[in-house]
């Protein structure tokens, strides 16, 4: 019997991700995929939004033609800022991740492992130039850090994985993971699933993953 | 009389040494002072240490600094970007040296040196490649990182006001770095867009009081508008 099932869109994966969001919630959202959940926020929940270059309470981009990049976000896009919306210099807006002030972050990744360890910053390829920008502090700082990530690699491997092969980001870190075939979390007793996409059964998320997963 | 004002950029930067440690405010082109930095290339002094977030962008500002040579190492947390072709070149090439700093961890170094913190101990950053050969310390069950601060001879900042006192107030996002490395060196110059009588600024309102800053030069405001400072600078 052939498995037929439908794997989840990006925006799919992103409205999944604003939908586990609560009322209040204080947020960092990486660059990249992460960067689209800011397009699915419910309405009727209060969500604010933080940027590592000093913003609390960024709205959505400007229309064309007034943008003004004196107000861009940590993809040095241009940005709005909400009312009520505040800035701040760069050590009090690490120290709000670090601090543990930020409720969720939400990154993607090169790898994640089954005990949460994070890889999104570097291939290790010698001729790579290294750029970290916020990823260690946003990995370790959140209370809860979120991964959005292709459950397999272009070459079919999983990203999930016992031990992470690329540089690390952060221990530990990863409570939950996000992918186009099923959300995960992950934590001391292992990774559970939370969701599936449709048509996709254990057993065939399963062979797509390396890492033991339960119900 | 205390008057912290200077007629230019050139004025301000006169006596920048060889071998000596600069920050560069700004983080994408907000909070870059560029009139500042193409008065540091002008000015001549080489051998430098670069603080800032990034490793220069396209051909002008840090990047031309780099191109010419003048910068022997750089500290800061995101040198690749899509146009940082010098940085890159001299990177492959061997010829300047990169000292990667998670950001949180480059804002606390730099705030620590302008506290007086001696080192710090941070979460992040442990157990990665960055932390490598550093102390750590376990402290009430996590671990932690003995991070040093960076002290600077000079800083160059943009803020949006300033009055001869040095009080500054800052724009949006461009305040990025700017508060805390005026704290960081023995000597920062901050660009702005307007000097206001002494009282004019709100104190409830002033980012960084004038004791940080200790010269302050007038350059026209740049448009930020779409595009970004370096086109419309053209």
């Amino acid at each position: 019997m052939i498995a037929v099932h439908s794997p989840w869109t990006r925006a799919d994966m992103a409205a999944l991700v604003a939908g586990d969001l609560l009322d209040g919630a204080v947020v960092n959202l990486g660059i990249g995929l992460p960067t689209l959940v800011a397009n699915h926020l419910p309405p009727g929940r209060e969500i604010l939004l933080h940027s590592e270059n000093g913003v609390l309470g960024m709205g959505p981009a400007p229309p064309a033609g007034e943008e003004d990049f004196d107000l861009i976000n940590a993809g040095k896009q241009p940005v709005t800022l909400l009312p009520g919306g505040s800035f701040f210099h760069h050590a009090d807006s690490f120290a709000m991740m670090r601090g543990g002030h930020l409720d969720v972050c939400v990154l993607g990744a090169f790898q994640v492992s089954a005990g949460g360890d994070l890889a999104n910053w570097h291939t290790g390829a010698p001729d790579a130039i290294p750029a970290v920008g916020g990823a260690m502090d946003l990995a370790i700082g959140a209370r809860q850090t979120w991964v959005m990530m292709d459950h397999r690699t272009k070459s079919g491997a999983s990203k999930l994985v016992p031990e992470c092969s690329y540089p690390l980001t952060g221990l530990a870190c990863v409570s939950r993971v996000y992918t186009e075939l099923a959300v995960i979390d992950l934590g001391p007793r292992g990774a559970r699933v939370r969701r599936r996409c449709r048509g996709l059964t254990m057993e065939a998320l399963q062979a797509l993953t390396d890492i033991p997963l339960a119900q | 009389m205390i008057d912290k004002c200077v007629p230019s950029p050139a004025h301000a930067l006169a006596e920048v040494r060889d071998g000596a440690t600069v920050m560069i405010g700004g983080f994408g082109t907000a909070g870059l002072p560029h009139e500042l930095v193409d008065a540091l290339i002008a000015q001549g002094a080489t051998d430098l240490t670069i603080v800032n977030n990034n490793a220069g962008n396209g051909d002008t500002g840090l990047a031309a600094l780099l191109a010419a040579g003048r910068v022997r190492k750089i500290i800061c947390s995101f040198p690749r970007q899509t146009d940082s072709w010098h940085f890159d070149r001299l990177y492959r090439a061997g010829q300047l040296e990169l000292e990667l700093v998670p950001q949180g961890n480059l804002a606390e170094r730099i705030r620590a040196a302008g506290a007086g913190i001696g080192g710090f101990f941070t979460p992040t950053g442990y157990g990665t490649e960055l932390a490598k050969g550093k102390e750590t310390r376990r402290i009430d069950g996590r671990w932690y990182v003995l991070e040093q601060p960076i002290h600077a001879d000079l800083a160059l900042i943009k803020a949006e006001r300033g009055d001869r006192w040095g009080n500054l107030t800052y724009r949006m996002t461009a305040r990025n770095f700017g508060p805390i490395m005026a704290m960081a060196a023995r000597h920062t110059v901050a660009s702005v867009h307007d000097i206001v009588p002494l009282g004019a600024l709100d104190p409830e309102a002033i980012v960084t009081p004038g004791l940080f800053v200790q010269a302050l030069v007038q350059v026209p405001r740049q448009a930020t508008g779409a595009g970004g400072i370096g086109k419309v600078a053209a």
